[in-house]
């Protein structure tokens, strides 16, 4: 084990067992019972247990977070472990990927849990007009491979050393094979929590599965309730009066508010989510690097986490790699307010004042309008006039981003670099809001993709990373921190998933009632 | 009793009529909204092509009329469709059971009827009762006090309510719950703790223009000869009110009950969201966002029949409350 390089840490799952073996205390020790009422948003009576229609934070916390199981987890600080899966294996292409899946393992109904439901899970995505958001990442897989009842082999169309990675997305859950439509209407998984009561848009209760794999490590309530409170000040009512125990996205307007009831406190991560202004960089004038710059330079990215975020964020550096990536380059240097550099760009490019104009609406983020605001009032003095269009909130996405050359957006981000990239930074591909095309980079993002060696990726990232920072075509002001608030009856381990909210939506195995 | 029967029937005729219109008028509306289902749910996931499968899939590439003499065809043989989310589901999962529109609100619809229930249990008692109370001691300070009050709750917006509601019973005196989020198989009990202070804050709401109504009719009828005859056979002020006055001032108090009865089934959708009842008006906002046409429609025609079968009950109420119109000449 000790002689295993990082090469074949990073190609094997082994991972896990090594980091276990130092002896590391992974996480605060919780204790069984109890039962968790969580407010959140995001609920639609539309929602089902089908995992390809997931896209908020109730149903992926209430499928992925209790009721389904994926091959592999993100743990809270960003390292991958096995979930279904025990290990797995590349090729050194990075194109065949052998996993190991754990045995003994039994879904709700009794049913035991092999290869046969990986593969017909994954297949789900793939089906003929499946709509499903991961249909990409199970398109790539050309073959899937029943190796045995529990070992599974895939062979993609190209190498891809983030496969394991892709695998812990929320939508690909694993339901048993054969039994589809009856796990689909019913939810049954192999989670640490049976699906009691489901009523969608409105509540889920799950109750503790008498013995689970995870037995020891998570899974400390004996039932969860989840309840959906779309409305803000609603939800905070819920958690001051006690209704709840738990709470989603609070209002930063009245967080001091909470934080002086003695029962509360707030739990706050910064993730990969991020708001953005893109630039279409093959429209003129955007085309012109020197113009980029300005614009870059003509942004006071410290005042919008102020005055937009209420300090709940942190400045981004143009590029759409957050502290919740495993590459994140958070040294790198990072860019300014100077007002006097954007002058001197805008003199590079031969312009003497640059008009142009800005689309935004609040429904690119909340308080996109305001930050348009404050961008033309900023730039203004580096000698670039901005033109404040407002938008309609309605059909935002589908006639304002991607069309105008100029407009406000939001990301919430990737588990991994190159998903990140391969959503709105690959050429060509149907997301990418700045029509970025840079021979460099994609060579990069090409090369990176297969590359199993961490030091080499990390330097690749790194310079990627550097290259949207300095001639990028979208800028990155900020990233916005996730923020829900709990009852101090409520325990949470030292280290809190960022990824995505309510510790990357798996509360109801990770945190206990003290 | 003819007559009655021969005014059910006209006023039904009507009715449906109205309801025809009132679809047809949601139906432009909603369409003339910016933005439609394609692009609200695929939100910033929206491509080309995946607005035009989604058109394509729920028929709403087709002609707007065209669609609209569909779904009446469907609703005339009583079928109200399938939302446009449960189709688009359907259609991304390839299989599965549908829940129809009807099956998706008759629960939503039950909770609301539960809450404007509970709400009216409260409220139209006390509202007769403070109005013949204030009848009776006419500006007196009791009379002014409960004016004040009332039209003071009836002024404030109703999210206000709710929030000094939750703050005096909710926070500093912890006696009902904040949250109601009834579900089905709930106790009777507990769901009606947990309807409580909803139907309070709807309370406050309705009982200002019940009570006031009653007050009026009242006091109208106190200068009439026939209750100077009873006042001087001796009679205790109360007595007159209560067995002479009243009944003959009960077609314009429920005149005004029925229509509050109806606001109670039609306007109650800020009280739901801040109190997160899941009761049909949360439903109908949310429909409307993400403009699911089937779900606004089928909402919108059980308010306007809400409104039309309270306003006929009130009518005939009113006829069968008097009798010379019970039995005309």
């Amino acid at each position: 084990m000790t002689n295993m390089s990082r090469r074949g840490l990073l190609r094997t799952g082994a991972a896990a067992s090594v980091l276990a073996a130092t002896g590391l205390p992974l996480r605060a020790q919780g204790k069984r019972g109890g039962r968790l009422r969580v407010g959140m948003n995001g609920a639609n009576t539309s929602d089902s247990w089908d995992a390809r229609t997931h896209s908020d934070i109730f149903m992926i916390s209430a499928a992925q977070g209790a009721v389904f199981d994926n091959l592999t987890e993100i743990a809270p600080d960003g390292s991958l472990r096995g979930e279904l899966a025990e290990s797995w294996e590349a090729s050194e292409d990075a194109k065949t990927w052998t996993f190991t899946l754990r045995r003994g393992v039994t879904f709700h109904n009794g049913k035991s849990f092999g290869a046969d439901d990986v593969i017909e899970s994954l297949q789900l995505h793939v089906a003929e007009d499946s709509k499903s958001a991961a249909k990409p990442i199970v398109a790539a897989i050309t073959e899937m491979k029943k190796l045995g009842e529990h070992q599974v082999q895939f062979t993609l169309n190209a190498g891809n050393a983030d496969f394991p990675y892709l695998m812990s997305d929320y939508h690909l859950l694993i339901y048993p094979a054969g039994q589809l439509d009856e796990a689909l209407s019913k939810g049954i998984g192999t989670g640490l929590y049976r699906a009691e009561a489901f009523e969608p848009g409105v509540r889920f209760v799950g109750k503790r599965v008498d013995s689970h794999y995870k037995d020891g490590n998570f899974g400390w309530f004996d039932e969860i309730e989840y309840i959906a409170i779309n409305d803000g000040t609603a939800r905070m009512n819920a958690l001051m009066t006690g209704q709840v125990d738990a709470i989603n996205r609070i209002d930063f307007k009245t967080e001091a508010l909470l934080k002086a009831n003695p029962n509360v406190r707030i739990l706050e991560v910064t993730g990969n989510q991020h708001y953005t202004f893109p630039m279409l960089t093959d429209v003129s004038p955007f085309d012109q690097v020197h113009v980029r710059k300005a614009l870059k330079y003509g942004i006071n990215r410290q005042e919008m986490v102020d005055k937009i975020l209420l300090g709940h964020g942190q400045v981004g550096n143009d590029t759409p790699i957050g502290p919740a990536n495993q590459y994140y380059n958070a040294d790198m240097e990072q860019l300014a307010y100077d007002p006097d550099k954007a002058k001197f760009h805008l003199k590079q490019a031969g312009i003497d004042r640059l008009n142009i104009d800005l689309s935004a609406s609040n429904a690119a983020f909340n308080g996109a309008i305001d930050a348009a605001q404050l961008y033309q009032a900023s730039a203004g003095a580096g000698g670039i006039e901005i033109n404040l269009v407002q938008e309609p909130a309605d059909g935002y996405w589908s006639n304002v981003w991607l069309k105008k050359p100029f407009c406000a957006a939001y990301w919430s981000g990737r588990a991994t670099e190159d998903w990140m990239f391969s959503s709105a930074y690959e050429a060509g591909v149907p997301w990418n809001d700045s029509h970025w095309d840079d021979a460099r980079f994609q060579e990069l993002l090409i090369a990176a993709r297969a590359e199993l060696d961490s030091d080499t990726r990390r330097g690749q990232y790194y310079e990627m990373q550097e290259i949207l920072r300095d001639r990028g075509g979208v800028i990155v002001p900020m990233f916005a921190n996730f923020v829900g608030a709990l009852s101090t009856k409520v325990g949470t381990p030292e280290t809190v998933g960022n990824l995505w909210q309510m510790d990357n939506a798996r509360m109801a195995e990770r945190w206990w009632m003290n | 009793m003819g007559s009655v029967t021969r005014i059910v029937v006209q006023r039904l005729l009507l009715g449906i009529l109205t309801l025809l219109v009132v679809s047809i008028v949601i139906f432009t509306a909603v369409n003339l909204l910016p933005g439609d289902f394609a692009q609200a749910v695929l939100g910033q996931g929206a491509t080309e092509e995946a607005i035009r499968s989604i058109r394509r899939d729920l028929g709403l590439d087709q002609n707007i009329v065209l669609r609209y003499l569909d779904w009446l065809g469907g609703v005339v043989r009583g079928d109200l469709g399938v939302s446009f989310a449960q189709m688009n589901f359907q259609s991304n999962m390839g299989g599965g059971e549908m829940k129809t529109v009807a099956a998706q609100i008759a629960p939503r619809f039950g909770n609301t009827m539960f809450l404007a229930g509970v709400t009216a249990m409260i409220a139209v008692p006390l509202s007769i009762t403070l109005g013949v109370l204030a009848a009776l001691y006419r500006n007196s300070a009791f009379d002014k006090g409960a004016n004040l009050f009332t039209l003071s709750s009836i002024s404030s917006p109703e999210f206000f309510l709710a929030y000094v509601l939750i703050l005096f019973l909710a926070v500093i005196y912890p006696v009902l719950p904040s949250l109601s989020n009834i579900y089905e198989g709930m106790g009777f009990g507990e769901r009606l703790e947990k309807t409580l202070l909803p139907a309070l804050t709807l309370t406050l709401v309705v009982t200002a223009h019940m009570m006031r109504m009653t007050r009026a009719a009242i006091i109208q009828l106190l200068s009439s000869p026939y209750i100077e005859m009873a006042r001087l056979k001796g009679i205790s002020p109360m007595r007159v009110i209560v067995r002479h006055a009243l009944p003959n001032a009960l077609a314009p108090i429920i005149n005004v009950i029925a229509l509050n009865l109806a606001y109670l089934i039609t306007g109650v959708v800020v009280v739901e969201v801040v109190f997160v009842y899941p009761g049909i008006g949360q439903l109908f906002v949310d429909a409307v966002k993400i403009r699911d046409i089937p779900v606004v429609q089928a909402a919108c025609l059980i308010f306007a029949g809400a409104y039309i079968l309270l306003n006929l009950t009130a009518d005939i109420m009113s006829i069968l409350s008097n009798p010379r119109l019970r039995h005309p000449k």
